[in-house]
This record gives structure tokens, C-alpha cells and sequence, in this order.
């Protein structure tokens, strides 16, 4: 799932436009409370009469769907859109439209949804995967360091320095993870560095290739 | 047979008990403090660690404080370079750079994270971790390539050493991560500073692999304050209490204080060199560079 928090200052970005057209995601940013069906009318409501339309989008960063629900009508005679989506939706948008767009969430990580509304990072996209030979714990993601041979000496009693010791230390994790599934040979060896030429950017695929 | 290219690593090599201390480069353009606290400590110590960006302040760059301390104050140096600030090309570079210079001992350093540091909002590096910086380091030295196989002309000459932490909890962790290091070519480990004997034993205890040196990290305290402000601020140290009441008790006399550390650590490096495999101890102050000359001193009375 992709974590969106509302932007802060969101209402200074669409200050200077009369003529808005506000597009929420029904996935992540509906789960995030970032961009559903709530949070669009609850926008819509704080910008009255200046808003022409809105629509909440099942996916608005798949093409498919856009070309599907987002009728060229709706948003034809809007200054400006308003998208609460993460990053990725909103360029597709931005792409799809040629509108002027307006992110009204910032994008802050691939994450997992826990329970009571809380969500925590587990991936970085990082084009190599090693969560084998980590008893299934990321420590690209979940390392403030991504270090591969961890822990640090930022770790105190179990904590990393850089959450100021709320957060677990993912090495610790680790050790302890690959020393119950009776692993501990993992812990031995040296992981080489590794090859960061895997997120050069952007990426770019074709299925089937 | 070891090849040796630098006195810090000959005394090692020789079996000597080795003392090592600390300088920490600042913001500044002036390198009279630093050439001044080198020549002060420079009858004492076999070489002296040069900081590099400590707690993720950006300071004058370790590579050429080492070099000006070298040079101008006849001191050999221990190099500290972070893999926080640079990617493995500017390791690389900074490495031949640094040979060229007459740098030969080199330690690697993880680095405290930027966010931690006086300019939070900084772009943390990490390309590659501390193990990864010295096995590479150590194919430069022995093979003569660089990390991806290219070739180096020349040969560099230097050792490389890695950091540890006696006082981890857990410690099994720190303890695989201090072996790795070791497996990839540390030739010295020195220690985050430790004030309880047993913590450091059971450090040296449990690397129990083909032993590579330890130095003990140890810190005198100027006054009570300081202690209690490690004891109580410092995450994962703990500074005993009754070293930290005699230092309460000595409180505001100069010379008491000095007797306390002087008296405290003694105490403690005998016992180190007498119970513990450890080569040597690395003595870090702040503003009290005097107190490592004197405990120096007072070691080498009772010992000899």
C-alpha cells in the first residue's frame, strides 16, 4: 500500500483558483483516510462554491481506470484538479488531464496496514530482494542506514538512535528472527555490497519482456 | 609474515601495550587548536584519532586535519572515514587521496545519522556499510583494485581498522557484526568508551576470532556534572556510581579530580593488561587532554 498524509498547508496551494476539480483514490488513499469519499466531500465542503465537480477514482494511477471514469466533461472547465491520491496518481492524472494538478497529499512510503490505524514502511522498491537471507525482515526499508551488515552502534537496548530510541533497531529484529528459525549461519556472513544501480531512475517495464 | 606500514601498527605487532587518543577537528579554518592538543599528546601516545564529522556535525575534513597534525606536529594519526557522507566513489578517491598524504592507519565508521546531526536535513549516504568499506579497503591495500575490480596504480600501504561497542544490548548482534568486520580484513578494532572492566572483558570474550587488536575506548570525566551527564544522557552507558561519588566528592578541585581518574583508570587498564587479551586503551577527553598524559604516565610508572 502507498502511505499518503494530507498535506499541511494544503488550502494556500489552491488559493489561487476559482474553478476546482477535486479526484480521490478509492485504494490506498481511501485506506490511508487521505483521499476517500470522506475526504473529498469534507474538501469540497471547506472550498464551497469554488469546486465544480469531484469524483472518486477506484485507481487513478492506472490508466484503464482514468479513461474508464474520468469523462473528459467532468473536469473540461476546471482551472485546476485537486488530486488526493499519492504521487503516482497524481501525475497520471496530470498526464491523462492537462490540467494544472495540485497534490494535496504527500507521499510518504510503501507500507503495511496495521491494525488501529497505524502503518508501517516494509519495502524501498529496491530491485533486489533479500528478505530470504533476512528471516523476512527488509533492512533497506526498516534500517534508518540500509545497512546490510547491521546493527550499528546507534542501536541502544534494542532501539535505533534515530527515532530517538522509539523505534525497533531492524538488525536486532533480524538477529533475533533468523536465531528462532535456527538460522544463525546468516549472521556469519559479510553481505557484499550491493548494486544501487537497480533504482536508477525512472524505471520502466513492459509485461511480458 | 604481516606487512607493517605504520608505527601505531608496529607497536601492535610487537606486543606492546598501546595508548591511543582522540582530536576532534571543529567548524573552523584554524588548525592551531588541533596541531597544539596533537603536540601535547604526542610523548604519550603511539598515534591519535582524527574525527571525522562526530555525531554527524560537519566539521573540517578528517583526511587533512590528519595530514596538517601529522605534519606539523609530528604525530602519527588514526584516520576516522564515515561511510555516511560519501558513496563508495568518493571513498575511493579519499582513500588514494589520504595514502598519498602519508595517512596509514585508517578506521571506518558507520556514522551517527544525519538527523542527529547540525544539518538535520541532509541526504544520508550509506552506499555502502563499515564491513563493505573495509573489505574493500582491504582489496585496495592487497590486491590493488578498487571495489568494482579496476585497477590501481600504485601501491597503497596503509591499515584498516573498524569500531566496536562492549556496551551493545543485546550484544550477541554487535558481536557477529564485530566478526564480520574482522572476516573482512579489520586489522584493529578500538571501542566505544567503556567504564565498567567487565563490559570490556566479556567484549574481548566473545569476539573470540582470529584475533585481530582491541584497544579499550575509556573516558575520564572532567567533573561530576560530565559523568552524570553521560550516565544519565548518553544512551547505553553507564557510568558507575562509585567512580561517579568520588568525582562528586573531588567536585570543584582541579588536581582531586585529576587524582580520581588518574587513580580510576589505572586501576582499570592494569587490569586489562593483566586479565584481558586487549593490545592497548584509547583514551577520549573533551577539553582535558591533560589527564590522558598524566594517566599515561602514572600506567607506565606502575607497570615498568
Amino acid at each position: 500500500m502507498i502511505i499518503t498524509k494530507q498535506k499541511p498547508n494544503l488550502l494556500k496551494y489552491v488559493e489561487n483558483y476559482d474553478r476546482i476539480f477535486i479526484i480521490g483514490c478509492g485504494e490506498c488513499a481511501t485506506v490511508c483516510k487521505t483521499g476517500g469519499e470522506e475526504q473529498v466531500e469534507a474538501l469540497s465542503k471547506i472550498l464551497g462554491d469554488r469546486v465544480i465537480g469531484k469524483i472518486v477514482i477506484e485507481s487513478p494511477c492506472n490508466v484503464k481506470f482514468l479513461k474508464k471514469d474520468l469523462k473528459p466533461s467532468l473536469y473540461e472547465g476546471a482551472k485546476a484538479i485537486l488530486a488526493l491520491c499519492c504521487g503516482i496518481g497524481a501525475q497520471t492524472i496530470a498526464e491523462f488531464t492537462n490540467k494544472e494538478i495540485i497534490a494535496g497529499l504527500d507521499t510518504l512510503f510503501m507500507g503495511e496496514v496495521g491494525m488501529k490505524g497505524k502503518f508501517y514502511e516494509k519495502c524501498r522498491a529496491c530491485g533486489l530482494c533479500i528478505l530470504y537471507e533476512t528471516g523476512g525482515i527488509c533492512p533497506i526499508s526498516r534500517c534508518a542506514k540500509k545497512l546490510l551488515n547491521g546493527p550499528c552502534g546507534g542501536m541502544v537496548d534494542e532501539k535505533c538512535e534515530v527515532s530517538n530510541y522509539s523505534k525497533d533497531c531492524a538488525w536486532v529484529l533480524i538477529y533475533k528472527r533468523l536465531k528462532k528459525l535456527g538460522r544463525e549461519s546468516e549472521l556469519e556472513k559479510i553481505r557484499e555490497a550491493r548494486d544501487w544501480s537497480t533504482i536508477s531512475q525512472p524505471g520502466e517495464i513492459t509485461l511480458g519482456d | 609474515m604481516k606487512r607493517i606500514f605504520s608505527d601505531f601498527m608496529r607497536a601492535l605487532n610487537n606486543n606492546s601495550f598501546v595508548f591511543t587518543s582522540e582530536i576532534e577537528p571543529k567548524k573552523t579554518v584554524n588548525v592551531e587548536g588541533i596541531v597544539n592538543i596533537a603536540k601535547k599528546l604526542k610523548n604519550y601516545v603511539i598515534a591519535c584519532n582524527i574525527t571525522d564529522n562526530p555525531r554527524a556535525h560537519a566539521y573540517m575534513n578528517s583526511i587533512i586535519a590528519s595530514y596538517i597534525i601529522q605534519k606539523e606536529a609530528g604525530m602519527e594519526t588514526i584516520c576516522h572515514m564515515t561511510v555516511r557522507d560519501r558513496n563508495r566513489l568518493a571513498l575511493i578517491s579519499d582513500i588514494l587521496g589520504a595514502y598519498v598524504l602519508g595517512i596509514r592507519n585508517i578506521l571506518a565508521i558507520t556514522g551517527d545519522h544525519t538527523t542527529m546531526g547540525d544539518n538535520p536535513s541532509a541526504l544520508p549516504v550509506y552506499d555502502l556499510d563499515s564491513t563493505q568499506f573495509i573489505k574493500m579497503v582491504r582489496r585496495m591495500i592487497d590486491e590493488g583494485v578498487d571495489l568494482a575490480g579496476n585497477k590501481i596504480n600504485g601501491e597503497i600501504k596503509m591499515h584498516i581498522g573498524a569500531v566496536g561497542n562492549p556496551n551493545a544490548n543485546p550484544l550477541e548482534p554487535e558481536i557477529y557484526k564485530v566478526r564480520r568486520k574482522i572476516m573482512a580484513g579489520a586489522e584493529f578494532i578500538q571501542t566505544q568508551i567503556v567504564f565498567d572492566l567487565d563490559k570490556a572483558k566479556r567484549f574481548i570474550e566473545e569476539i573470540n576470532a582470529p584475533p585481530p587488536y582491541v584497544l579499550i575506548g575509556i573516558f575520564p570525566c572532567n567533573s561530576y556534572k560530565m559523568a552524570d551527564f553521560i550516565d544519565k544522557k548518553i544512551p547505553g552507558i553507564s557510568v558507575p556510581a562509585e567512580y561517579k561519588e568520588e568525582l562528586r566528592r573531588a567536585e570543584g578541585f582541579k588536581d582531586k579530580i585529576n587524582e580520581v581518574n588518574i587513580e580510576y583508570f589505572s586501576e582499570m587498564i592494569k587490569e586489562l593488561r593483566k586479565t584481558t587479551r586487549a593490545s592497548g586503551v584509547h583514551i577520549m577527553t573533551i577539553k582535558y587532554e591533560d589527564i590522558v598524559c598524566k594517566i599515561i604516565e602514572n600506567v607506565k610508572s606502575i607497570m615498568n
